[in-house]
Order: C-alpha cells, then structure tokens, then sequence
C-alpha cells in the first residue's frame, strides 16, 4: 500500500468520524431546546425578565464585556463627572440585547435599555454527554484527519496543499484545528459551533475526495517556491477563521432575531438559541475571530503579491485569483468598517461577515475551477 | 495645555461609532446653507465612515466584472477571442470598459473617491491625535462604580505597610504607588485631588490610534507609489535562442512597454546571452509523464566594456543585474532551417522560435524567405518534439522533449506584404497575395523532415533542411536515433525595471505593522481612587475605561487592584 493510499483510508476514516461527532452535536442542540423549552415550563411564562434560577452566572463577563465596549463615556471639561451618552448595547440601536438582568455584575448603565423592553432570558445549560462525545470524536477525527495530511505530504514530498485536493485537505484541517484551539483558549464555551464545524468539514472532504482528488505528481516549476509553504497555509488558515467567524455571525443574526422578536414581547419559541450567548457577545466573538482571519488575509495576498513578483514578473495584475483575493479583503475591510459605524453595528455587519465568507468559499470553489487565469493550480 | 476631555471622539466621523451623536442633520435644516455650507456638508458627507463604507462595498463590487471577461492588461489574447465569440455583445461592453475594468473611468472614480475620503479622514485625526499625544489624561470622574470592572480594595494595607500617621496620608501614599505602577505599565498619569479624595488616572494605548493611522497613510503610499513611481519602469519581452544574445537596448526588443515616464536613455546596453536552456520532465511518475519539473537557462551578462559573468535565471529566480529583473517566463524550440536556391546557394537559414500550442509543445511557426529566389517565399510549419498520429492521422506530439522531432511546413510562393513597410509579425504569415504550394487543398503532401534532412520544394524552386545541432551531428559513430540535442531551444525572457516596487514593499509593511497594532492594542483608561465613604472611612476605588474593542478589560482592571491593593504577596 503507498503512503497515498493510507492517505485516503485516513481521510475516510476521518470522515467517518466526523460524520458522528456531527450527529452528536446534532442531538446536543436539540437536547438544548428541550432544556430551553423545559425552563421557559417551569417558570411557567414565557421567557420573563425573571426567570431566576435560569440565568447563567458564566454570562455574566459576556454582558458586560458588551456593554462597555458600546458604551461611549465621556468627561464634560466642566462638570468632572463621567456623563454615559449612550447605553445601547452593540447589537445595534433598535435591538435589546439579552443580558441577564439577574446578573450580579450587569452594569446599571444598561439599566435603562433593561427597563423600557421585555429581555431574554438565557439558559444555564452544562455540558451534555451528547456535547462531551461530540467534542471527543470531533478530537479523534482531528487526530486522523492530520495524519492524513500528514501522510499525503510524505507521499508527496512536499507541502500538502499544491493543488486543489489538497487545499481542501489542509485547509479543512485548519478549520477543525481552529474550533478545537478557540475552544481551548476561549473565555466562552463555543462547543456548540461543533455542528457548523464539523458539517462544513465533512461537507468539504466529501466533495474534495469526490471531485477534486488527484494523484500525487511533482510540482510544475512555477510552484517550487518557499512561498508556497508561507502564501498557501496563511491563506488556509485566514480561510478557518473567517469561517469560524462565518458561523458566530449565522447564529448571532438568529439570536438578534429571536432577542427582538423578545423584545416585542411576542412568543418566543423556545429552541437551542436560549442556551446560547447572547448576539451582542456573539457578535464580539465573530469579530474577534474575524479579524485575525483578516490579518492572515492581508498578509496572503501581500505575501501573494511578492511571489508573483519571482514568479510573473509583476507583482499585480488583476489575475482572476488575484481579484478574488482582492474582493475578499475589501469586504472584509468593509466589515470592520460596519462595526465601526452607527447604523451598521449589529445585523448589518453581520450580514458583511457572511457575504465575506461567501466570497472567500466563491473563490476557493468557482474561481478555481471555472475561471481563466494564471492561478490554474487546481489540479483538474 | 488643558486637559481634553475625549479628543478621539473630535476626530473621528460623526457616525464613529464612538463619536458623540450630533442632532440629526441640523446642518440641513438649516433655512438657507449657502455655498461654504454646502461644501462643508457635502464634505462631511464624503469623510463620514457611512461614505468609506459605501465605497468599500461598490469598490469590491466594481472589482468582479474583471474577472468575468478577459482584460487587455492581463490577457490580450483573451478578449480578441472574446470579440471573435460575441460580436455582438463584445463592443457593447468596450464601450463600458469592461476589458480595461481596472483602468476604467467608472473603477478609477470609486478608488479616488474613497482615497479623498480616506484623505479628508486621516489628517483631522492626526492632528488630533498629535494633541491627544500631549493632552493629559481626562479628570476621575466622580462616581467610578458606574464604570467597567468596578471593585474595590481596602486602604488597611498601606496605613500598616507604611506607617502612614494619618488615613490621609496614607491615602496619598496608596494612589502615589498606583500612579508610579500605571506608569511603568506604559500608562500616561496623572494625579488629581478633587474634594479631598487622592486619584490617579490614567490612560494608555496611544499606540493604537497611531496604528490606525498608520495603516491608512500608508494604503495612501501604496495608491501613490502605484500610480507614480510604476510609471518611471519599463518592461519588455525578447526571444533569445540558445547560442544568441541580445543588447538591452529600445531597439532589441520584441514588444517593449515604457510606463509614462520613462526616458529610453536610461536603459543600460548590457549584453544578456543564452548559452543553455535546461528543461527536465517528468519521466518515472505514470500520472504525470511529460510534466515539466524544471526550466534553467544558463546565461552569461556583459556590461558594457565588461567582463562577462556567468548567471541562471529559472521560474521563481529572476535574475537581477544592471537595474533590471530578468525572469524566464516562456520556453519553446526554435528549429534551424535552411533554404537555398536551385543553384544550391543558401538563401536562407535560421534558428526560427516556433510558439509552443500544447503541454507537449506542439509548435506554430513561419519562415519568410523575401530574398534570393524568384518569388518571396512563405512557409507555414508545425513542430512536434516527439511525433505521433491520432486515429484521424493528424500529427501531434506526445511528449515535451525531443524523442521522436517532426518538422511539416506548408509552402506560399508570391508576395509576403513585408515590403510596405509596415510591421508584420515574425510569427504570422499572412497569405492573401500567396499561392499555397504544399499542404490543405493543394493535392501535394506537406514537407516533412527530421533533423539533419534536407528535401526539394515543389516546382524546383530548390531545397528546404532541417539542420541538426547535435554537437556530434553528422559523426558516424553518434548513436543511432538520439534526437535529444538535435533542435534548439529558446528562452522568452521578459525584462523589468520597476523602481515603485520597494516604496510598495515597504508600504505594504507598514499596513501589516499598523494593522497589527490597531487592531491588538487596546486602548483604556484606568482610575484609582481613595474615595472618603459617608461614615468616614477611605477605600480604594478602581475602575477601567475601554476606548474601542477591548474585551481584556475587566481582568486588566481586577489584577491591577489585586497587584496594588496586596503589596507584599
Ligand atoms: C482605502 C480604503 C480603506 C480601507 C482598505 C480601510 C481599511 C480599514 C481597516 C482594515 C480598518 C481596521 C484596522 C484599523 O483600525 O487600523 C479600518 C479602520 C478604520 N477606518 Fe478605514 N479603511 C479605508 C478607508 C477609510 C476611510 C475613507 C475612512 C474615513 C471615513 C476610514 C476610517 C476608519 C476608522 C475611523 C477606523 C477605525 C475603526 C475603529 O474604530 O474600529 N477608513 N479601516
């Protein structure tokens, strides 16, 4: 058996394990709407300003991380004192956010915003058996997953991301390394972002092993540069944070949703979201994420830009991919710009942060196989 | 100077997320603007973050049609054959611009748009910023418990730890350790008593405003760098075959594109010569017989009056000498043919560059014989380095290297329109005012050669060969059928000067560094107060202040009060 052909049993294997941690973290959302459902019973209204015993002590630092940050204090020369202009959460002016109000440490400054609507309330909800088998073969299929990729750059001899297979391979790997690191590091439990993760990667591998696989062969020249190694991965890896950022945004719009439907003091139906951050710390989250994805993406395409120039001649010149790349980065500048307007913090931004992933899985899939260009690596 | 109260709020777009609201649109309701007043207007408009947005997304928006239809810059070839395919449609988008998208009227008006926006930005907020540099931090404000991270320690501490005689004392003690602790954590401090409560505030983080801007200075740069130093270069693009050379001079040139200041003076007249041009395929892997693994061309440069130095340039290494970057960008093989006359007298022969069509590098070219025979003589040829017959007999080749070398041409006798004066290309012939001799519907066979043969043209106009440059050539003991060095290689090289290319380079630079900081330093102020509660007592007071994305907050303010209310652990 080649290295190759282990190569493609792991990627399988990974696959299948993948495929179950998805089903795991499929049960576990709805495990949490249950939990949601269940809660909103027992306090017997639907969702109410005091729903006591439900509301999570950890969201407490989520709160007012938020509210700070979309709060602009200033101190009048005059008077000394700090006079609070603005209260408004960041999910935007209209929007109340969910913030506990039970909360021991939720400002007073929300006070306001908390008095004239109806909020949220969020759901305690621990880590479920489904969730802790999610995560555990979400950690397996990650450990096949890099061996596969592994396994394929030894057959290569190179780097495991010079044609299309193989971005797809690497760049999927970078996803799930990604959302396991975030989950390491991050002051949130993002664990339940597991079933966009892992349904993406599968989804992604599926179709690379069907369509997009190739057998090993060298590098054409125009390739055999150390900026393959640095260009490609930092480009991969931009791709698995702005996915993740993908994500938080997906479920940010649906939690603003859910918040004002709240607000207008109209049924909710309960569902997972209640267990949930709320979309003000969502969106904070997806930021974050999202802007060091966008740093990776300036650097891909300056890094990009001094490989064409070795390779081309020139260091731009509007190649299809180069376009992309270009697109991809201004919508992005575009978001951090939104999130830094009035009137376009909250669901507008996030709306950017979508369609800036779109892009970028545009260009990943469209671009590469349909369109001319000097970029016409894909392998196919 | 006094101190400002919120000099980031002055200098950011009314619709800064952080800047203070104004009341909506007063300026407009006002009865009568006048002209300043509508300048100002429209000008606010354009520098709001509102109007950068807009232009980002049309910017990103105006950049896709670019790379839906062919552009003249990047693929010529493309948009002739895009005119070829849609007649019709074609000349409807020309007049959009839509083959020059990024050289347009429409594209260029969002980016200039957006970099008078980016302008009219940046210098109110610099100069901002320069007096927030020297402004001292914002006065405490009254009550901190409204603010970020709000705790509280005792002053118990600092009354034992320092003997203090009185509360006060002790008070004062307690805030000087906090602004000299604030300080060296890279704050800017300073102390305020207001109704007998000690205080320190304090603020850091300048350094991401400065990034900021930076950042956006240096997009500026790179526009500027672009837009005029590009036009001091030149690029230009020359067939060499191997065993020739070339002078870079205006004149050497195939195509040559000087940017729009470039003085053809200054072009230094060294000599680049081809000794060797190295190609290696892929000969073991099943997958991928044939597949090129490297391109080497061996060179050697003289400058003028110089000695000659040995050089390589290959895919991915240019070779930079005299001012220039030399990259090898096309490779090919240039068969030596050979005409002469009835009498046996060569008229012509050359080493003739043919245009690689195919992975295989099945190849085009054309021969022009204007003088020494009766009537000018065109040849059209097709090379294949390893020959082979389709099912429908139709030659092409199978490999890229020399293993099996056809040459077929098809002959044109009459006038080759070269005499007019006006330029034709060497690779094109153009056979309107030609007869065709050989090949197509003439009824006689194509010539046919392999190296080191020699056949008649058709009506005894004399004879055609395809000479073999094999070193050994011609030597009986040579082994029998090895074509490999039989046919000539040529190097396409383009040839550059771009001065612009550091200033970007180190534009671009600056854009990570300042993006890096901008977006990873916070920005924060931090109190400390001994507050007198109601009943007497002194306790310190903490709190934090984030000015922009600052998700450390809480913690930063928690530690420092740890730190400073606790001095011995
Ligand atoms: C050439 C187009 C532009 C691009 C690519 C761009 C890109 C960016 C990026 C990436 C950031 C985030 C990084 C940082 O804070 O340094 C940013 C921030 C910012 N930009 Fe721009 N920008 C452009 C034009 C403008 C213009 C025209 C304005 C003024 C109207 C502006 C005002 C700002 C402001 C105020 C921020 C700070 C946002 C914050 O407080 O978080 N930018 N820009």
């Amino acid at each position: 058996m080649t290295l190759d052909e282990i190569s493609i049993i792991l990627v399988y294997s990974a696959m299948a394990v993948y495929a179950i941690a998805f089903i795991a973290y499929a049960i576990d959302l709805a495990r949490r709407s249950a939990a949601a459902t269940r809660a909103a019973d027992l306090v017997g209204v639907a969702p109410s300003v005091s729903a006591p015993a439900v509301v999570a002590g950890g969201r407490a630092a989520t709160s007012v991380g938020s509210a700070t940050d979309a709060t602009t204090a200033s101190v009048p020369e005059s008077s000394g004192t700090v006079a609070i202009e603005r209260a408004v959460p960041s999910a935007g002016e209209a929007e109340v956010t969910g913030t506990g109000p039970a909360t021991p440490a939720a400002p007073r400054k929300l006070g306001a915003s908390v008095a004239s609507g109806a909020t949220v309330a969020s759901v305690a909800y621990g880590r479920s058996p489904a969730l802790r088998v999610g995560v555990a073969m979400t950690v397996i299929a990650w450990v096949l997953h890099l061996s596969a990729d592994v396994t394929r750059g030894l057959a290569a001899g190179r780097v495991p991301w010079a044609n299309m297979y193989e971005f797809a391979l690497t760049g999927t790997l970078v996803i799930t390394t990604v959302y396991l690191v975030v989950l390491v590091v991050a002051k949130y439990d993002l664990r339940f972002l597991g079933t966009f993760v892992t349904g993406l990667v599968l989804v992604l591998l599926g179709v690379a092993t069907v369509n997009f696989y190739v057998s090993v062969v060298p590098l054409p020249p125009a390739l055999q540069s150390a900026w393959l190694v640095i260009h490609v991965f930092v480009a991969t890896s931009a791709t698995g944070f702005l996915a993740l950022g993908f994500a938080l945004s997906v479920v940010q719009l649906m939690q603003s949703r859910r918040e004002s439907l709240a607000a207008s003091a109209k049924a909710v139906k309960q569902n997972f979201l209640a267990t949930l951050p709320d979309s003000a710390a969502l969106e904070n989250l997806a930021y974050r994420v999202i802007i060091v994805g966008f740093i990776l993406w300036t650097f891909t395409l300056m890094a990009g830009a001094i490989w064409a120039e070795a390779a081309w001649g020139r260091y731009w010149g509007w190649d299809t991919k180069e376009v992309w790349t270009f697109i991809i980065w201004v919508v992005y500048a575009g978001y951090i710009h939104a999130r830094a307007t009035r009137g376009w913090r909250g669901s507008r931004s996030a709306w950017l942060a979508i369609i800036g992933f779109s892009t970028v899985l545009f260009s990943f899939t469209v671009v590469n196989l349909f369109f001319k260009g000097l970029h016409a690596y894909s392998g196919l | 100077m006094s101190p400002r109260s919120d000099p980031d709020a002055l200098s950011r777009p009314d619709d800064h997320i952080y800047a203070p609201e104004r009341k909506p649109d007063a300026s407009v309701t006002q009865p009568k603007l006048g002209v300043v007043g509508w300048l100002r207007f429209a000008w606010r408009q354009l520098t709001s973050m509102r109007t950068a947005l807009l232009l980002l997304l049309l910017l990103a928006i105006a950049a896709v049609p670019g790379s839906l239809v062919p552009q003249r810059s990047s693929d010529p070839n493309g948009v002739t054959q895009y005119f070829a395919d849609n007649p019709d449609l074609a000349p409807v988008l020309d007049g959009f611009q839509m083959f020059d998208v990024y050289t347009s009227a429409w594209f260029s008006a969002i980016y200039l748009l957006l970099f008078v926006s980016l302008i009219g930005c940046v210098i109110p907020r610099t100069k901002h910023h320069f007096d927030a540099l020297r402004a001292r931090p914002p006065r405490t404000p009254v009550r901190l418990s409204r603010l970020a991270g709000y705790t509280e320690r005792p002053l118990a501490g600092f009354e034992t730890a320092h003997g203090a005689s009185s509360t006060s004392s002790a008070a004062d003690a307690a805030i000087d350790r906090a602004a000299a602790e604030l300080r060296r954590a890279g704050y800017r401090v300073e102390r305020y008593d207001m109704r007998g409560e000690a205080s320190v505030s304090a603020e850091r983080g300048y350094l991401r405003e400065t990034g900021n801007l930076v950042f956006h200075t240096a997009l500026l740069g790179v526009l500027v760098a672009v837009g005029i130093g590009g036009g001091f270069g030149f690029s230009g693009q020359r067939v060499v075959v191997e065993g020739q050379s070339f002078v870079n001079t205006l004149a050497a040139y195939d195509s040559f594109n000087p940017g729009r200041f470039f003085d053809d003076t200054t072009l230094d007249p060294y000599r680049l010569s081809l000794g060797e041009l190295d190609a290696v395929y892929e000969t073991r892997n099943q997958e991928a017989i044939g597949q090129p693994i490297d391109f080497t061309a061996h060179v050697s440069v003289q400058a003028k009056g110089g000695d000659s130095e040995p050089g390589v340039v290959k895919v991915n290494a240019p070779l930079r000498v005299h001012g220039t970057d030399v990259y090898l960008l096309g490779n090919g093989y240039a068969p030596t043919i050979t005409v002469r006359n009835p009498d046996g007298e060569v008229v012509f022969t050359d080493a003739v560059p043919f245009l690689p069509q195919d992975a295989n590098l099945t190849s085009i070219g054309v021969v022009k014989v204007p003088d020494g025979l009766e009537e000018q003589l065109g040849m059209v040829g097709f090379f294949y380095p390893t020959q082979t017959t389709l099912g429908s007999g139709a030659y092409t080749s199978s490999y890229p290297d020399l293993v099996y070398p056809v040459l077929t041409l098809n002959v044109y006798q009459g006038d080759l329109g070269i005499n007019e004066g006006t330029p034709t290309s060497v690779y094109t012939l153009d056979p309107s005012s030609m007869e065709q001799l050989t090949g197509g519907s003439t009824g006689v066979e194509s010539i046919e050669l392999m190296p080191g043969e020699t056949v008649e043209l058709p009506n005894g106009l004399g004879s055609v060969s395809f000479e073999d440059v094999s070193p050994d050539a011609g030597d009986p003991d040579a082994a029998e059928g090895d074509y490999s060095q039989s046919v000539s290689r040529f190097a396409s090289f383009d040839i550059h000067d771009d001065p612009s290319q550091g200033w970007v380079l180190a534009f671009a630079v600056l854009i990570v560094a300042g993006l890096l900081v901008s977006l990873f330093v916070p920005r924060r102020r931090m109190w400390v107060k001994a507050a007198r509660r109601p009943d007497g007592t002194v306790v310190l007071e903490y709190a934090g202040l984030a000015r922009g994305e600052d998700p450390g907050l809480e913690e930063a303010v928690a530690a420092f009060a740890d730190r400073h209310a606790n001095p011995a652990t």
